[in-house]
């Protein structure tokens, strides 16, 4: 049994070396094809390493499966790891359509944050409560994950064109919004860098704070900048908070959230800013000649192409067999629970998005545009609903 | 009404901005489509007229218009889906948690959350999917979407069924694909013709004139996906209604048969047993998991019944003559179904209190020798026991689930969880009680002067299970508009409807292409179909076009 938990982690690992090799390998296929033919070799190597990954990471999922008992998607870490390998997926499908390495170059590493992101979170085999225990489980986290895998794919291919189209000569709304993205994915990388870094020196501090007319622990895994309400630091040596989190954060660990919210945030501004001074320039300025041989209208093709495979498989998936399991789980087939709203909301805004496409002003920049706040919306609801505004559908 | 005779001899209604038959723009309906604008022609409807853009004048016509615009759906849309994230900002009334010191929404949402919670619930977000202005917005989505598809499918249709092989020159050199080629053999048209075949295209010819088209079914799947969206919605208006619909909630102890309300007394619950199992804490699998989370996970809900059937229901005032219906066990995932009621295992409530029992003694006998006797029923309780020693005992309150409050006692809820009770004594030929008051771990004599006391001896306990039952006859409904809507966007998004035309001039042939989604596709098509002929590749005029807007701004 526990053999083959370490097969399966094992098998993550190799999943994520795969991807970051595969990633190089297409960055140097773009540089390749400024100057060569238009199919190169490299290309076609990234693409098999990218394949081998998957099958390895299915390798994971399989013997995971087997492990536990239950298809690995039942809390955070394993539906994060799932929607990277859906991402991946994802991309393996479009660029079969389309052979577009650029693709690549975008698409891995922002799977590869997601994994990363989900290995953060407590990551041993978890049991199941009565109320996931049901395959519609399985059924409607795959079909979710792999529509939210083909709509990440939309918001690849829409952050491409922004960055290869949007003027950089001057400062602009426009280039300061694509900057502000593009430090959303930094600062994941910082929460990542800041969790890691204080893992390996096992750091931990406990606070004691009162709710209601208990008085509740937390451990806090990153030193406390922002602490609980009224919180008493217990634990010696460790550092104690420099400010309490503002009372209208509610919810369990509320404050410990937050804390890690300032951390992922101020590391990323740190990292943001050591780019910058490497780069002397803004990022999306940095990337833009890299894109100039891709042609704008194939990427814009592309965003909207996913949206319009992804959105049938969202429906499918978000809307039909969550209603069906939660008739059967919990009586009722819509209840308003947050989750449930967001993924409402999700899918007016691809419905939004699709009909603004019927009319001819929609296309290209504004596309892309959409594309990344839909996109955004999917990240909102499995991060910030699923870890702050818990319901029923909590992971936390 | 107005017609509109073509050169190509077609008579088109009134507003048609391309000629059904042969494409030809008409002249003075240009601005319609806005083709007066731009190169390229607008094929979204395939020119044809449509009673919102060519009627303006009753009133009726202005609320056609208004709602058939698909800028006014999209306005309906982001407007609802920016209302339903607000009802997420704080729970809903039903979402309060367990937890709240006062589950009343009048104060839940001041006391959590400040001024913004007492706005939240002064503007009724506290209940905001079910509020009369989320309900309009809906209702609007839903006219929106019966006018504007019964406004576009009409003429679309009618225009599909019109095209003719043979269109206008116009018609074509101004579709976004378009190319001609010199010097076209009849052997390498033949050859076309074939490829297109390949392809699977459908091939007409008219006069040499040639259409390929593929997938038309397909500009059918938005207007069959928007009925799915109604049947849902008014499957979602019958819901309302109780006739439809019944969702009913019951606590039942174990042991005891009752009947279950909405069923107009003519089912009855029994509850055997309620199980809750936990995972073993050391589980080779999830021990580490478990021990993260503070040990004791749950890992089932079950409750073992019977359900009985009342035979003699309909006789008013009749003796209940219970027949069985079935027996088996509920649990999550794992509802009952009966004679068209779903049971769901949804609540319950361990360690109720059932009976509990009492001796009284001499208040100052170290021994506390029993000199009577009695137990309380507490799903029923009696206010006075006349003991055989001649006690007389009193309830005078009783608290099934105390909580002492601002220094008032009060019940927190009417399920014995936590009894308690103010006792009136009455010693053998006395007139005037003696007082006690009593519960789990209290024993207190009010006045100090209690000859007697009473202690608690024994007690029984059980566990509740809370089950939901539901009868919900608009499920088919919903899930035949789940599955129209299915249906009908993979028709309109997995496949495409592309046209190619072909145009002999006299020394050249002229090649257009039209798709309404996927131009990739249709590109490669067209490579495929022209491979071994002299004929050119078609030319992307939108990409040009955007090209010479960079190189001219
Ligand atoms: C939540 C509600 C709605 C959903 C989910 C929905 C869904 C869709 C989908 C998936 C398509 C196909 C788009 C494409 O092929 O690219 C479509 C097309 C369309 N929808 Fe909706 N729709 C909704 C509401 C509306 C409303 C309110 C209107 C009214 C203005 C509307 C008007 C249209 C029109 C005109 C088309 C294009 C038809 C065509 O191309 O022939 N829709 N809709």
């Amino acid at each position: 049994m526990n053999n083959l938990v370490n097969i399966s982690s094992t098998m993550l690992y190799t999943a994520f070396a795969l991807y970051s090799i595969a990633t190089i390998i297409f960055g140097v296929s773009i540089k390749d094809k400024n100057k060569q033919k238009k199919k190169g070799k490299t290309g076609t190597i990234a693409i098999s390493l990218t394949i081998i990954g998957l099958i390895a990471q299915l390798a994971y999922f399989i013997t995971r499966w087997i492990a536990s008992g239950h298809a690995p998607v039942g809390n955070m870490f394993e539906f994060m790891t799932f929607l990277g390998m859906s991402l991946v997926l994802a991309f393996i499908i479009i660029y079969f359509i389309y052979r577009l390495n650029i693709l690549g170059l975008f698409a891995l590493p922002i799977a590869l944050i997601i994994i990363a992101y989900a290995s953060m979170f407590p990551t041993e085999i978890s049991p199941l409560v009565p109320s996931l225990q049901s395959p519609w489980l399985y059924i409607h986290v795959t079909t979710v994950s792999l529509s939210q895998g083909i709509l990440g794919v939309s918001f690849v291919a829409g952050l491409i064109y922004l960055i290869r189209q949007i003027d950089q000569t001057k400062r602009s709304k426009k280039n300061v919004w694509l900057e502000l993205v593009l430090f959303f994915m930094i600062a994941c990388i910082g929460f990542i860098l800041s969790t890691v870094t204080f893992n390996i020196l096992d750091y931990k501090s406990t606070f004691e704070y009162p709710s209601g007319n208990r008085t509740l622990t937390v451990e806090y895994t990153l030193p406390a900048i922002a602490g609980p309400q009224e919180g008493v630091l217990i634990t010696e040596d460790a550092q104690d908070a420099w400010f309490e989190a503002p009372g209208w954060l509610q919810g369990r660990n509320a404050a410990k959230k937050f804390n890690t919210l300032i951390w992922s945030f101020g590391t990323g501004l740190i990292l943001y800013g050591l780019i910058r001074l490497i780069l002397r320039k803004r990022i999306g300025a940095a990337i833009q000649p890299l894109l100039k041989n891709i042609k704008p209208d194939l990427v814009d093709e592309i965003t909207y192409r996913a949206v319009a495979i992804g959105f049938p498989v969202f429906t499918l998936g978000g809307l039909i067999f969550a209603s069906i399991w939660a008739q059967i789980a919990w009586d009722r087939f819509w209840g308003w629970d947050p989750k449930e709203v967001w993924a409402l909301v999700t899918w007016f805004f691809y419905a939004a998005f699709l009909h603004l496409r019927l009319s001819r002003g929609w296309h290209g920049e504004k596309s892309s545009w959409l594309a990344v706040g839909g996109f955004a919306i999917i990240m909102f609801n499995l991060i910030v609903v699923n870890l702050v505004i818990a319901g029923l559908h909590s992971y936390a | 009404m107005k017609k509109i005779k073509c050169e190509c001899g077609h008579i088109n209604p009134e507003g048609t901005v391309l000629c059904e038959a042969c494409g030809k723009p008409i002249e003075e309906n240009q601005h319609i489509d806005g083709n007066d604008k731009s190169k390229l022609l607008n094929m979204r409807y395939d020119g044809s007229a449509r009673r919102s853009l060519t009627y303006n004048r009753s009133i009726i016509d202005k609320i056609w218009s208004f709602f058939s615009s698909v800028k006014v759906g999209v306005w309906l849309i982001v407007i609802t889906l920016v209302a339903s994230s607000l009802g997420t900002i704080f729970p809903q009334e039903m979402y309060i948690p367990a937890e709240a010191e006062n589950r009343n929404p009048a104060f839940f949402y001041e006391d959590w959350y400040g001024l913004l919670g007492k706005i939240y619930y002064q503007l009724g977000f506290h209940e905001l999917y079910s509020s009369w202005w989320y309900m309009i917005l809906i209702s609007l989505i839903g006219i929106s979407l019966v006018i504007c598809s019964i406004d576009r499918v009409v003429p679309l249709h009618r225009a599909l069924k019109m095209q003719k092989p043979k269109r206008h020159e116009t018609f074509l050199n101004r579709q976004r694909l378009f190319s001609g080629s010199k010097n076209v053999s009849s052997k390498e048209k033949q050859q076309l013709i074939e490829n297109l075949k390949k392809q699977r295209y459908k091939v007409r010819n008219e006069d040499g004139h040639i259409l390929a088209e593929k997938g038309r079914f397909s500009r059918w799947g938005p207007y069959v996906n928007h009925i799915g969206l109604i049947i849902i919605l008014i499957a979602a208006l019958l819901r309302m209604t109780p006739l439809l619909f019944l969702d009913e909630y019951v606590w039942v102890r174990e042991g005891q048969q009752i009947v279950i309300p909405g069923t107009d007394g003519e089912y009855y619950i029994e509850n055997k047993e309620f199980i809750l199992e936990a995972y073993d804490d050391n589980d080779e699998r999830f021990k580490d998991a478990i021990a993260r989370m503070g040990g004791n996970v749950a890992s089932n809900y079950q409750t073992n019944l019977i359900i009985y059937k009342n035979v003699d229901a309909s006789i008013p005032g009749a003796e209940p003559k219970l027949e069985k219906v079935v027996e088996d066990k509920v649990f999550m995932n794992n509802p009952l179904k009966f004679d068209g009621y779903t049971l769901y295992q949804s609540g319950y409530q361990q360690n109720e209190f059932s009976t509990m029992s009492f001796i009284i003694h001499e208040t100052d006998d170290p021994e506390e020798k029993a000199i009577d006797t009695f137990t309380v029923d507490l799903s029923e309780p009696e206010t006075e026991y006349e003991l055989d020693s001649g006690f007389r005992v009193v309830i005078d309150k009783y608290y099934p689930d105390y909580v002492l409050e601002d220094g008032e006692p009060r019940s927190e809820t009417k399920f014995p969880r936590n009894p308690a009770y103010v006792f009136f004594i009455y010693p053998p030929n006395s007139k005037s009680p003696e007082i006690s008051f009593i519960g789990i771990g209290k024993n207190i004599d009010a006045t100090g002067e209690n000859k007697y006391k009473l202690g608690i001896s024994d007690f029984e306990m059980h566990d509740v299970s809370g089950m939901t039952l539901r009868r919900d006859y608009t499920l088919p409904l919903f899930g035949l508009g789940a599955f129209i809507f299915m249906i009908g966007v993979v028709q309109g998004m997995y496949w495409q409807h592309r046209r190619i035309w072909i145009h002999p001039k006299e020394n050249e042939m002229l090649l257009a292409a039209h798709t309404n989604k996927n131009w990739y596709g249709i590109k490669k098509d067209i490579e495929k179909i022209i491979s071994g002929t002299n004929i050119e590749m078609v030319v992307d005029q939108q990409e040009l076009n955007e090209l010479d807007k960079k190189q001219g701004g």
